[in-house]
């Protein structure tokens, strides 16, 4: 047996090449990594921008253990990371966006047609704007204005004052 | 308007400096001594807190500086919304408090510099400094600041001087390296990274020191 195998090594040709070890360089990969990070960011700050004054987004892309060198796995982590949040985002203002517009609709169509949208209330949360403002369909003289059908939308003047309204005279 | 301070360029070690090209530490030394902050720097304070608008802040990250510091987070494995940036720290901090709260005037000198530049500062103990300061990664079972410290992670970057680590880069700096009570002299430290314009960084650096220097001639 040891024979055998002396044998068959000795049949490799001393003439064939040897394979170089491969090193790769992952200087290009990483610069384009790096710069898609720097676009995605890009995208997500100006995304932010855009939702405010909405809440509850997630804006959180999980860190990587920083401040540290990340390898190449670990950058394209990142950069997918931002991507889906980016996606996630951007649909989730998207559904945001159509609601809010509807809701716009509505309120042309309370002004008009308060009789036909009795006790319904928007707020400016529902059309994605900051502030308090709300408009309300409400009965003028309460109950007659039921009873007559006495409609008419009331628009608030906002949000209360932080220090209330002050001492009484 | 630099002259009364001088600017130099701290190390940037290899393969950091590989990675990104434009990393650059800028280090200044003053002379100064912590103490309580005089009324005019007080004053500044108030004033720049009542500029400060809700819509800034949160157009904060969409500016090309703390956007930058932004990106570079990401790139280093920091998340900006978990660990914030030093102007959107400054920034939150303003929302919260109501304004920029005035603590003594190392403190509020970078505060300043952190919300007219974007640019970040840190002030180190420039005795306790061992010799030229620059950023590597941490080494094998490294310890922060050397001895007791805390572990540090491998690969992190650390600002470092020849024989120690004196901090995590935009982190926790090692005990007895910061500013005390004893300090003399502070060796000021501003991070640029891609994106972060040269002027801005000197601006940052310079400004701090100005603020250092309000009220000393008064108290000499």
């Amino acid at each position: 047996m040891p024979d055998l195998l002396e044998r068959s090594s000795s049949a490799i040709p001393p003439s064939l090449p040897r394979v170089p070890s491969i090193e790769v360089d992952e200087r290009a990969a990483r610069g384009s990594l790096l710069e898609q990070i720097a676009r995605l960011e890009s995208e997500l700050a100006s995304l932010f921008c855009s939702t405010y004054p909405r809440t509850g987004f997630d804006w959180r892309v999980p860190s990587r253990g920083g401040p540290r060198l990340l390898s190449l796995v670990e950058l394209e982590r990142v950069r997918d990371g931002l991507g889906a949040r980016l996606d996630e985002n951007r649909r989730a203002l998207g559904d945001r966006t159509f609601v809010e517009e509807q809701n716009r609709c509505r309120i042309e169509q309370m002004m008009l047609e308060p009789d036909k949208h009795k006790w319904v209330r928007v707020g400016n949360e529902d059309i994605g704007e900051p502030g308090c403002k709300h408009w309300h369909v409400r009965p003028r003289w309460g109950v007659l204005g039921m009873l007559m059908g006495w409609w008419r939308v009331r628009i608030s003047s906002g949000c209360p004052l932080a220090g209330g309204r002050g001492a009484l005279p | 308007m630099t002259a009364g301070i001088e600017i130099e360029r701290g190390w940037i070690d290899v393969e950091l400096a590989d990675e990104f090209p434009q990393l650059a530490l800028h280090l200044s030394i003053v002379e100064a001594v912590p103490r309580r902050s005089p009324p005019e720097v007080r004053r500044r304070l108030r004033i720049l807190s009542e500029r400060y608008t809700g819509g800034k802040a949160v157009n904060l990250r969409q500016e090309p500086i703390p956007w930058a510091y932004r990106v570079f987070f990401r790139q280093i494995g920091i998340d900006p919304d978990d660990r914030r940036t030093p102007p959107e720290e400054a920034a939150l901090e303003r929302m919260r408090s109501g304004g920029f709260r005035s603590r003594n005037v190392l403190d509020d000198a970078l505060t300043i510099a952190v919300v007219e530049t974007g640019v970040s500062v840190l002030a180190l103990d420039a005795d306790q400094v061992d010799g030229p300061l620059g950023l590597r990664l941490s080494r094998d079972r490294e310890r922060l600041g050397g001895g007791e410290g805390r572990a540090l992670s491998a690969r992190q970057i650390v600002l470092a001087d020849a024989s120690d680590s004196l901090g995590v880069l935009f982190g926790d700096l090692a005990e007895g390296r910061g500013v005390g009570g004893a300090t003399e002299r502070m060796l000021l430290v501003a991070v640029q990274v891609k994106g972060v314009p040269e002027v801005s960084v000197e601006e940052a650096l310079w400004m701090v020191s100005e603020v250092l220097e309000t009220g000393r001639e008064k108290r000499r």
